[in-house]
């Protein structure tokens, strides 16, 4: 199926919830409003078969596109990659929005696994949680909260899951330092 | 049945609601009572294969509430990918996974390998497909072998250490090094077979099976095995589906879904095999499901060997390729190609792909952000292992503790994926 044909699916099913469409190289994509995810994402598994969320990603395009395609340094920490050889070839143009949450979702049972990319462009990093809709959502969603910032509304329990639970910061934003991170476990020597 | 009676006929729905505890799967509080003690299992604990943290509360040897903690070998590797230029994440992929460090390769290899539409020639796409499955075998040896230690039973493990190092020794045979071997390469893999691999590689089809046989004597034909196994850890089909279960734990509970025959990378349409699943989902199907998967690896690797193609292992575009290492003393031009690869990298236009391939665990899938550059913008790794464990809590809950360890062991978690 092409994006195309789902997209006009999905907007009948749920109006005005797909912002755009597009045939990637390896799924159809479609780009959805936060406010409707919960019901496309509900249609998709109900009536299309999605049973299996594969992986939920956070994209961070904070300078996506520009010249510098390292990180943005601050006074917690040097900026290790201004190196200025590692310039684009040509300037792409940056995503309006800064955050991007990705979903997989691919098809389990008789016939071809028809894999769909979800994609929920949002500004400043909330999305409506789909633990409601598949159950491995939730450690998905805490890691990408962890370690990306995303805040997934009506998650039942959002903490942290990879860094420990006072780690200060979300470590893959672009702007979060690389080196210079303060020295842990002063307090024990 | 009458036309109408069968046109009313209920429609069976595409999505099961699955028996998940609610409201989070992946924790499950403890009921209010007197007598409960907390216990933290872990993160330091023979039996939680690495560093897995389970907070469990008991009620006398029962495991009434439960709540899994990771990220105790959290490394950086996403953070770090976006810091390496594109060949420079190839060594970095294997060490995620450390049982299973070829499929890792391979999902990241294959991501780039798509988003730069580079051809990889046929007889590298048959090397990789052997290497993965003795990659498989060497991740379900160890599976097995520590799937006795849990149990006290420690004799099995150095016999599957044993055939495990006979794996080890193909790998260094043809690599040099025994694990995380940086051989596939974007465009086709680092060397062709050396002289001897056939030979040996052929020996290693012959005996692997038999002993898989007398493993499967020991283990199925072992009464404490069974009455270990058998029942512990069970979940149905739509619930495991629900989870994000795949591999064998997904094969296990009656589905028949592998990657390698639902979407067939390498030279895997071209293969037969078959798809073991297991009937109860429960801890021994687990078990066996990956004990017989052995024979088909074996029954794969003897077919790459009967069949391997002839020809070039490296794809001949010098945009992406290093060059081979000879011309690197007569030609200048490749001295220039291998010195801008290796410094500077090559560029990946702005794309994005979700490229997954079946790991020993499950669905291993590397999802890459390029943005032009010579670095990977994004690049985040579905881990089989972080998904299967969040299944702990309603497999062990409302059981013994001693059944927690075979649980954990059943999923066959590896911490340094599932961490990352």
């Amino acid at each position: 199926m092409t994006a195309e044909q789902l997209a006009a699916l999905v907007e009948q099913a749920v109006p005005g919830s797909v912002q755009a469409h597009a045939d990637d190289l390896d799924m159809p994509s479609l780009t959805i409003a936060g406010e409707h995810l919960i019901a496309v994402c509900t249609y998709l598994r109900d009536q299309q078969g999605k049973n299996f969320l594969s992986a939920v990603s956070g994209v961070d395009y904070l300078g996506y596109g520009e010249e510098v395609a390292g990180y943005f340094g601050s006074e917690r920490g040097r900026d290790i990659n201004r190196t200025g050889s590692w310039g684009t070839p040509e300037t792409v143009t940056p995503p309006a929005t800064r955050f991007a949450v990705v979903y997989h979702l691919a098809h389990i049972g008789e016939g071809p696994t028809d894999r769909v990319r979800l994609q929920v462009l949002t500004e400043e990093g909330r999305v409506p949680s789909v633990v409601s809709v598949w159950p491995t959502a939730d450690w998905h969603e805490r890691e990408q909260y962890d370690l990306m910032g995303i805040r997934f509304d009506g998650h039942p329990n959002l903490r942290r899951l990879i860094m420990p639970s006072d780690w200060d910061g979300h470590p893959l934003r672009k702007d979060y330092p690389i080196g210079g991170e303060p020295v842990q476990f002063t307090d024990a020597v | 049945m009458s036309a109408t009676e069968h046109a009313s006929a209920p429609v069976v729905p595409l999505w099961q609601p699955a028996q998940v505890p609610s409201p989070t799967p992946s924790k499950i509080d403890p009921p209010e009572g007197e007598d409960l003690i907390t216990v933290n299992f872990g993160p330091n604990h023979p039996s939680t294969h690495g560093v897995l943290r389970l907070i469990v509360t008991l009620d006398g040897e029962v495991v009434v509430g439960l709540d899994a903690d990771i990220g105790y070998v959290h490394t950086g590797f996403e953070k770090n990918f976006e810091q390496k230029t594109y060949w420079k994440g190839i060594p970095y992929a294997p060490r995620m996974d450390y049982l299973a460090f070829f499929a890792n390769e391979l999902a990241y290899v294959g991501a780039v390998e798509r988003l730069i539409e580079i051809e990889v020639p046929e007889r590298a796409q048959w090397i990789r497909t052997l290497f993965a499955e003795l990659n498989r075998i060497h991740s379900h040896l160890i599976f097995l072998g520590t799937s006795g230690v849990e149990l006290g039973a420690i004799s099995l493990f150095f016999y599957c250490l044993r055939e495990r190092d006979r794996v080890l020794d193909l790998f260094e045979m043809v690599t040099g090094v025994r694990m995380h071997d940086r051989y596939p390469q974007f465009g086709g893999v680092a060397e062709d077979l050396p002289r001897g691999f056939y030979a040996e590689a052929k020996r290693f089809c012959h005996d692997v099976p038999l002993r898989i046989d007398e493993y499967l004597d020991l283990v199925a034909g072992n009464s404490v095995w069974r009455d270990r196994y058998r029942g512990i850890g069970t979940i149905d089909a739509a619930t495991a589906i629900a989870m994000g279960l795949s591999g064998p734990n997904l094969r296990a509970s009656g589905v028949p879904f592998d990657l390698r025959r639902a979407e067939p990378y390498l030279a895997y349409d071209k293969m037969d095999f078959d798809i073991v699943t297991g009937e109860r989902g429960d801890a021994f199907d687990r078990l066996m499901c990956r004990t017989k998967e052995m024979y088909e690896s074996v029954k794969i690797i003897d077919q790459c060997l009967e069949g391997m193609p002839s020809g070039p292992v490296m794809a001949d575009d010098r945009k992406h390729v290093l060059p081979p290492r000879h011309e690197l003393q007569t030609s200048m031009e490749s001295l220039i190609h291998h010195f801008k690869l290796v410094t500077e990298g090559f560029r990946v236009k702005a794309n994005q792909i979700y490229y997954t391939v079946e790991s020993p665990r499950g669905e291993f899938g590397c999802f890459l952000v390029s943005d032009g550059g010579p670095k990977p913008w994004r690049i985040h790794f579905r881990a089989p292992s972080f998904v299967s464990l969040q299944s702990t809590a309603m497999m062990a809950v409302n059981r013994y503790i001693a059944d927690l360890i075979v649980v954990v062991g059943s999923l066959d978690g590896v911490m340094g994926e599932a961490d990352r």
